[in-house]
Protein backbone atom coordinates (compact mmCIF):
# COMPACT_ATOMS: atom_id res chain seq x y z
CA UNK A 1 0.00 0.00 0.00
CA UNK A 2 1.42 3.39 -0.95
CA UNK A 3 1.03 6.08 1.71
CA UNK A 4 0.96 9.71 0.61
CA UNK A 5 2.34 11.64 3.58
CA UNK A 6 1.79 15.40 3.56
CA UNK A 7 -0.61 14.78 0.74
CA UNK A 8 -2.30 17.72 -1.00
CA UNK A 9 -5.67 16.69 0.44
CA UNK A 10 -4.40 17.91 3.80
CA UNK A 11 -4.22 21.46 2.49
CA UNK A 12 -7.79 21.83 3.61
CA UNK A 13 -9.10 24.17 6.29
CA UNK A 14 -11.19 21.44 7.90
CA UNK A 15 -8.16 19.14 8.10
CA UNK A 16 -6.29 21.96 9.87
CA UNK A 17 -9.30 22.40 12.19
CA UNK A 18 -9.10 18.68 13.01
CA UNK A 19 -5.37 18.97 13.72
CA UNK A 20 -5.83 22.04 15.94
CA UNK A 21 -8.59 20.29 17.90
CA UNK A 22 -6.43 17.20 18.42
CA UNK A 23 -3.25 19.11 19.37
CA UNK A 24 -5.13 21.48 21.71
CA UNK A 25 -6.84 18.50 23.34
CA UNK A 26 -3.53 16.72 23.97
CA UNK A 27 -1.92 19.91 25.31
CA UNK A 28 -4.84 20.55 27.67
CA UNK A 29 -4.76 16.95 28.87
CA UNK A 30 -1.09 17.39 29.72
CA UNK A 31 -1.68 20.79 31.34
CA UNK A 32 -4.66 19.95 33.56
CA UNK A 33 -2.86 17.61 36.02
CA UNK A 34 -0.17 20.29 36.45
CA UNK A 35 -2.87 22.92 36.96
CA UNK A 36 -4.59 20.90 39.70
CA UNK A 37 -1.27 20.09 41.33
CA UNK A 38 -0.45 23.82 41.55
CA UNK A 39 -3.90 24.54 43.01
CA UNK A 40 -3.38 21.77 45.59
CA UNK A 41 -0.38 23.71 46.91
CA UNK A 42 -2.89 26.16 48.45
CA UNK A 43 -3.73 23.42 50.93
CA UNK A 44 -0.34 21.75 51.34
CA UNK A 45 2.27 24.47 50.83
CA UNK A 46 0.87 28.03 50.57
CA UNK A 47 4.36 29.58 50.48
CA UNK A 48 5.27 27.54 47.40
CA UNK A 49 2.03 28.64 45.74
CA UNK A 50 2.84 32.32 46.45
CA UNK A 51 6.27 31.84 44.89
CA UNK A 52 4.70 30.23 41.82
CA UNK A 53 2.15 33.04 41.43
CA UNK A 54 4.96 35.61 41.44
CA UNK A 55 6.63 33.57 38.71
CA UNK A 56 3.51 34.04 36.56
CA UNK A 57 4.24 37.79 36.45
CA UNK A 58 7.14 37.13 34.08
CA UNK A 59 6.40 38.16 30.48
CA UNK A 60 7.23 34.81 28.95
CA UNK A 61 4.98 33.00 31.39
CA UNK A 62 2.17 35.38 30.38
CA UNK A 63 2.93 34.53 26.76
CA UNK A 64 2.66 30.85 27.67
CA UNK A 65 -0.69 31.55 29.33
CA UNK A 66 -1.80 33.37 26.18
CA UNK A 67 -1.05 30.25 24.14
CA UNK A 68 -2.79 28.12 26.73
CA UNK A 69 -5.95 30.26 26.67
CA UNK A 70 -5.88 30.15 22.87
CA UNK A 71 -5.69 26.33 22.95
CA UNK A 72 -8.49 26.23 25.53
CA UNK A 73 -10.63 28.48 23.32
CA UNK A 74 -9.78 26.47 20.21
CA UNK A 75 -10.78 23.22 21.91
CA UNK A 76 -13.95 24.76 23.41
CA UNK A 77 -15.24 26.49 20.27
CA UNK A 78 -13.97 23.68 18.03
CA UNK A 79 -15.81 21.20 20.25
CA UNK A 80 -19.02 23.24 19.98
CA UNK A 81 -18.57 23.24 16.20
CA UNK A 82 -18.20 19.47 16.13
CA UNK A 83 -21.20 18.92 18.39
CA UNK A 84 -23.27 21.17 16.13
CA UNK A 85 -21.94 19.27 13.09
CA UNK A 86 -23.05 15.95 14.54
CA UNK A 87 -26.27 16.98 16.30
CA UNK A 88 -27.84 19.55 13.95
CA UNK A 89 -29.01 19.22 10.35
CA UNK A 90 -26.31 19.59 7.69
CA UNK A 91 -25.10 23.05 6.77
CA UNK A 92 -22.83 23.94 3.85
CA UNK A 93 -21.04 26.55 5.97
CA UNK A 94 -18.62 24.10 7.62
CA UNK A 95 -15.51 26.10 6.72
CA UNK A 96 -17.12 29.30 8.00
CA UNK A 97 -17.87 27.61 11.32
CA UNK A 98 -14.28 26.34 11.62
CA UNK A 99 -12.85 29.77 10.77
CA UNK A 100 -15.23 31.39 13.27
CA UNK A 101 -14.12 29.00 16.02
CA UNK A 102 -10.50 29.94 15.28
CA UNK A 103 -11.32 33.68 15.29
CA UNK A 104 -13.23 33.46 18.59
CA UNK A 105 -10.31 31.58 20.20
CA UNK A 106 -7.92 34.26 19.01
CA UNK A 107 -10.15 37.06 20.34
CA UNK A 108 -10.57 35.27 23.68
CA UNK A 109 -6.81 34.77 24.08
CA UNK A 110 -6.05 38.36 23.08
CA UNK A 111 -8.58 39.74 25.57
CA UNK A 112 -6.95 37.56 28.23
CA UNK A 113 -3.51 38.90 27.33
CA UNK A 114 -4.67 42.54 27.53
CA UNK A 115 -6.29 41.82 30.87
CA UNK A 116 -3.17 40.02 32.17
CA UNK A 117 -0.88 42.89 31.12
CA UNK A 118 -3.17 45.59 32.52
CA UNK A 119 -4.17 43.96 35.82
CA UNK A 120 -1.16 41.72 36.41
CA UNK B 1 6.69 21.39 -42.43
CA UNK B 2 6.27 18.78 -39.69
CA UNK B 3 6.23 20.26 -36.18
CA UNK B 4 7.13 18.06 -33.24
CA UNK B 5 4.22 18.10 -30.79
CA UNK B 6 4.78 19.24 -27.21
CA UNK B 7 5.15 16.38 -24.82
CA UNK B 8 4.01 15.73 -21.27
CA UNK B 9 6.20 13.88 -18.80
CA UNK B 10 4.12 11.19 -17.11
CA UNK B 11 5.66 9.57 -14.04
CA UNK B 12 3.90 6.32 -13.24
CA UNK B 13 4.31 4.53 -9.94
CA UNK B 14 4.78 0.92 -10.91
CA UNK B 15 5.22 -2.38 -9.14
CA UNK B 16 3.29 -3.65 -6.14
CA UNK B 17 3.22 -3.24 -2.38
CA UNK B 18 6.40 -5.28 -2.04
CA UNK B 19 8.53 -3.34 -4.51
CA UNK B 20 7.65 -0.19 -6.36
CA UNK B 21 9.48 2.25 -8.60
CA UNK B 22 8.66 5.31 -10.67
CA UNK B 23 9.00 5.21 -14.44
CA UNK B 24 8.84 8.28 -16.65
CA UNK B 25 7.22 8.37 -20.08
CA UNK B 26 6.79 11.15 -22.63
CA UNK B 27 3.37 11.47 -24.20
CA UNK B 28 2.38 13.89 -27.00
CA UNK B 29 0.22 16.74 -25.72
CA UNK B 30 -3.17 17.27 -27.31
CA UNK B 31 -5.79 19.98 -27.00
CA UNK B 32 -8.31 17.73 -25.29
CA UNK B 33 -6.80 14.96 -23.25
CA UNK B 34 -7.68 13.22 -20.00
CA UNK B 35 -5.27 11.59 -17.57
CA UNK B 36 -6.72 8.23 -18.60
CA UNK B 37 -5.81 9.10 -22.23
CA UNK B 38 -2.18 9.56 -21.14
CA UNK B 39 -2.04 6.16 -19.45
CA UNK B 40 -3.81 4.52 -22.38
CA UNK B 41 -1.31 6.06 -24.83
CA UNK B 42 1.60 4.72 -22.78
CA UNK B 43 0.09 1.24 -22.61
CA UNK B 44 -0.79 1.14 -26.32
CA UNK B 45 2.29 2.80 -27.86
CA UNK B 46 5.20 2.75 -25.40
CA UNK B 47 5.02 -0.02 -22.80
CA UNK B 48 2.30 -2.67 -23.03
CA UNK B 49 3.24 -4.05 -19.61
CA UNK B 50 1.78 -1.00 -17.80
CA UNK B 51 -1.29 -2.25 -15.94
CA UNK B 52 -4.30 -0.07 -15.20
CA UNK B 53 -8.05 -0.44 -14.98
CA UNK B 54 -10.87 1.31 -16.81
CA UNK B 55 -14.16 0.47 -18.48
CA UNK B 56 -16.67 3.12 -19.52
CA UNK B 57 -14.42 6.20 -19.98
CA UNK B 58 -17.38 8.52 -19.30
CA UNK B 59 -17.55 8.69 -15.48
CA UNK B 60 -20.20 6.01 -15.03
CA UNK B 61 -18.39 2.86 -13.89
CA UNK B 62 -15.97 4.13 -11.26
CA UNK B 63 -13.11 1.82 -12.21
CA UNK B 64 -10.41 4.31 -13.28
CA UNK B 65 -9.68 5.94 -9.92
CA UNK B 66 -5.97 6.80 -9.48
CA UNK B 67 -3.78 9.22 -7.57
CA UNK B 68 -2.90 12.16 -9.81
CA UNK B 69 -0.19 14.40 -8.35
CA UNK B 70 -0.98 12.85 -4.97
CA UNK B 71 -4.72 13.49 -5.14
CA UNK B 72 -7.37 10.83 -5.78
CA UNK B 73 -9.31 11.42 -8.99
CA UNK B 74 -11.45 9.66 -11.59
CA UNK B 75 -8.97 9.81 -14.44
CA UNK B 76 -11.44 9.50 -17.32
CA UNK B 77 -13.01 12.85 -16.41
CA UNK B 78 -9.85 14.61 -15.26
CA UNK B 79 -8.57 16.82 -18.02
CA UNK B 80 -4.81 17.07 -18.25
CA UNK B 81 -4.99 20.89 -18.40
CA UNK B 82 -6.63 20.88 -14.96
CA UNK B 83 -3.73 19.08 -13.28
CA UNK B 84 -0.74 19.96 -15.48
CA UNK B 85 1.58 22.50 -13.89
CA UNK B 86 4.21 24.62 -15.59
CA UNK B 87 6.67 21.72 -15.29
CA UNK B 88 4.61 19.79 -17.87
CA UNK B 89 4.81 16.70 -15.65
CA UNK B 90 2.12 14.57 -14.06
CA UNK B 91 2.57 11.88 -11.44
CA UNK B 92 0.10 9.02 -11.63
CA UNK B 93 -0.12 6.32 -8.96
CA UNK B 94 -2.50 3.67 -7.69
CA UNK B 95 -5.38 4.74 -5.44
CA UNK B 96 -4.26 5.25 -1.86
CA UNK B 97 -5.41 3.17 1.14
CA UNK B 98 -5.83 0.00 -0.96
CA UNK B 99 -3.39 -2.88 -1.61
CA UNK B 100 -1.68 -2.59 -4.99
CA UNK B 101 -1.96 -5.61 -7.28
CA UNK B 102 0.29 -4.21 -10.01
CA UNK B 103 1.17 -0.70 -11.19
CA UNK B 104 -2.07 1.32 -11.19
CA UNK B 105 -4.37 -1.59 -10.36
CA UNK B 106 -5.50 -1.83 -6.75
CA UNK B 107 -7.31 -4.62 -4.98
CA UNK B 108 -10.84 -3.31 -4.35
CA UNK B 109 -11.77 -6.28 -2.12
CA UNK B 110 -11.24 -4.44 1.21
CA UNK B 111 -13.38 -1.58 -0.11
CA UNK B 112 -16.29 -3.81 -1.10
CA UNK B 113 -15.92 -6.11 1.94
CA UNK B 114 -16.63 -3.05 4.08
CA UNK B 115 -19.51 -2.07 1.82
CA UNK B 116 -21.03 -5.50 2.57
CA UNK B 117 -20.13 -5.32 6.29
CA UNK B 118 -22.33 -2.25 6.80
CA UNK B 119 -25.26 -4.17 5.30
CA UNK B 120 -24.77 -2.69 1.84
CA UNK B 121 -26.28 -5.67 0.04
CA UNK B 122 -29.98 -5.05 -0.62
CA UNK B 123 -32.27 -6.77 1.89
CA UNK B 124 -35.77 -6.30 0.46
CA UNK B 125 -38.72 -5.64 2.75
CA UNK B 126 -41.10 -7.50 0.37
CA UNK B 127 -40.87 -10.82 -1.40
CA UNK B 128 -41.75 -11.44 -5.06
CA UNK B 129 -45.34 -12.38 -4.22
CA UNK B 130 -46.09 -9.09 -2.54
CA UNK B 131 -46.83 -5.81 -4.26
CA UNK B 132 -43.84 -3.52 -4.58
CA UNK B 133 -43.29 -0.90 -1.89
CA UNK B 134 -44.67 2.51 -2.88
CA UNK B 135 -42.08 5.27 -2.74
CA UNK B 136 -43.09 8.78 -1.79
CA UNK B 137 -40.53 10.89 -3.68
CA UNK B 138 -41.31 13.95 -1.56
CA UNK B 139 -40.73 12.26 1.82
CA UNK B 140 -37.75 13.46 3.84
CA UNK B 141 -36.29 9.93 3.92
CA UNK B 142 -36.42 9.63 0.15
CA UNK B 143 -34.78 13.02 -0.34
CA UNK B 144 -31.92 11.86 1.92
CA UNK B 145 -31.65 8.53 0.10
CA UNK B 146 -31.63 10.22 -3.31
CA UNK B 147 -28.76 12.48 -2.28
CA UNK B 148 -26.58 9.50 -1.34
CA UNK B 149 -27.66 6.98 -3.94
CA UNK B 150 -25.62 8.26 -6.91
CA UNK B 151 -22.33 6.76 -5.62
CA UNK B 152 -20.43 4.85 -8.33
CA UNK B 153 -18.01 3.19 -5.84
CA UNK B 154 -14.91 4.56 -7.51
CA UNK B 155 -12.99 4.54 -4.20
CA UNK B 156 -11.83 8.16 -4.53
CA UNK B 157 -13.34 9.15 -1.15
CA UNK B 158 -11.80 6.05 0.45
CA UNK B 159 -8.37 7.02 -0.88
CA UNK B 160 -8.81 10.61 0.35
CA UNK B 161 -9.77 9.59 3.89
CA UNK B 162 -7.05 10.02 6.51
CA UNK B 163 -9.06 7.99 9.03
CA UNK B 164 -8.87 4.98 6.71
CA UNK B 165 -5.11 5.61 6.41
CA UNK B 166 -4.77 5.55 10.20
CA UNK B 167 -7.28 2.78 10.94
CA UNK B 168 -7.54 0.08 8.31
CA UNK B 169 -10.66 -1.35 9.95
CA UNK B 170 -12.69 1.84 9.47
CA UNK B 171 -15.51 1.27 6.98
CA UNK B 172 -14.77 4.50 5.14
CA UNK B 173 -16.99 7.12 3.50
CA UNK B 174 -18.42 5.11 0.59
CA UNK B 175 -19.69 2.20 2.71
CA UNK B 176 -21.19 4.55 5.29
CA UNK B 177 -22.77 6.65 2.56
CA UNK B 178 -24.35 3.45 1.24
CA UNK B 179 -25.61 2.65 4.75
CA UNK B 180 -27.20 6.09 5.00
CA UNK B 181 -29.03 5.62 1.69
CA UNK B 182 -30.34 2.24 2.91
CA UNK B 183 -31.62 3.39 6.31
CA UNK B 184 -33.70 5.95 4.43
CA UNK B 185 -34.99 3.46 1.87
CA UNK B 186 -38.51 2.12 2.47
CA UNK B 187 -37.60 -0.99 0.45
CA UNK B 188 -34.93 -2.02 2.97
CA UNK B 189 -35.72 -4.48 5.74
CA UNK B 190 -34.21 -4.49 9.24
CA UNK B 191 -32.64 -1.05 9.33
CA UNK B 192 -31.71 -1.63 12.97
CA UNK B 193 -29.13 -4.19 11.78
CA UNK B 194 -27.53 -1.52 9.58
CA UNK B 195 -27.49 0.96 12.46
CA UNK B 196 -25.89 -1.70 14.70
CA UNK B 197 -23.23 -2.36 12.04
CA UNK B 198 -22.36 1.31 11.52
CA UNK B 199 -22.19 2.03 15.26
CA UNK B 200 -19.55 -0.65 15.92
CA UNK B 201 -15.80 -0.19 16.36
CA UNK B 202 -15.23 0.24 12.62
CA UNK B 203 -18.23 2.48 12.14
CA UNK B 204 -19.30 6.07 11.69
CA UNK B 205 -18.04 7.32 15.06
CA UNK B 206 -14.45 7.00 13.82
CA UNK B 207 -15.04 9.88 11.39
CA UNK B 208 -13.10 13.04 12.32
CA UNK B 209 -15.14 15.28 10.00
CA UNK B 210 -12.14 16.34 7.91
CA UNK B 211 -14.52 16.15 4.94
CA UNK B 212 -11.95 15.21 2.32
CA UNK B 213 -14.43 12.59 1.08
CA UNK B 214 -16.87 15.33 0.15
CA UNK B 215 -14.12 17.54 -1.27
CA UNK B 216 -12.92 14.83 -3.63
CA UNK B 217 -16.13 13.00 -4.56
CA UNK B 218 -16.18 13.25 -8.37
CA UNK B 219 -19.98 13.00 -8.38
CA UNK B 220 -20.18 15.87 -5.88
CA UNK B 221 -21.91 13.73 -3.28
CA UNK B 222 -21.52 14.52 0.40
CA UNK B 223 -20.47 11.36 2.32
CA UNK B 224 -19.46 13.59 5.22
CA UNK B 225 -23.07 14.73 5.65
CA UNK B 226 -24.23 11.10 5.34
CA UNK B 227 -21.86 10.03 8.12
CA UNK B 228 -22.90 12.92 10.40
CA UNK B 229 -26.54 12.02 9.73
CA UNK B 230 -25.82 8.37 10.54
CA UNK B 231 -24.36 9.45 13.88
CA UNK B 232 -27.58 11.33 14.67
CA UNK B 233 -29.71 8.37 13.58
CA UNK B 234 -27.67 5.93 15.68
CA UNK B 235 -27.94 8.23 18.71
CA UNK B 236 -31.73 8.58 18.31
CA UNK B 237 -32.07 4.82 17.86
CA UNK B 238 -30.01 4.03 20.99
CA UNK B 239 -32.01 6.52 23.09
CA UNK B 240 -35.26 5.05 21.77
CA UNK B 241 -34.12 1.51 22.63
CA UNK B 242 -32.96 2.65 26.05
CA UNK B 243 -36.31 4.29 26.83
CA UNK B 244 -38.13 1.25 25.43
CA UNK B 245 -36.21 -1.18 27.63
CA UNK B 246 -36.75 1.04 30.71
CA UNK B 247 -40.54 0.75 30.39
Amino acid sequence: MISYSLAPHRRNLLWSAFLLHRVSGVCLALFLPLHFWVLSQALHNPAALEGFLEWTDLWYVKLGEYILVFLLGAHFFGGLRLMAFEALPWSNRQKTFAASAFALSFILATLFLFSAVQYG
Amino acid sequence: MFVEPNTIKVQIKRGSNQSSFTQEFEVPEQDNQTVLDLVTYIQEYIDPTVSYRFACRVGMCGSCGMMVNGEPRWTCRTHVKKVLGSSKAIEVGPLGNLPVIKDLVVDMDPFFDKWIAVGGVHHPSKNRHQSIEKIDESSAERVFANEAVECINCGVCYAACDVVSANNDYFGPAALNRAWSLVNDVKTENKEAILDAVSGNSGCHNCHSQQNCSNYCPNELNPSASIASLKRKVFASKIKNLLGSAK
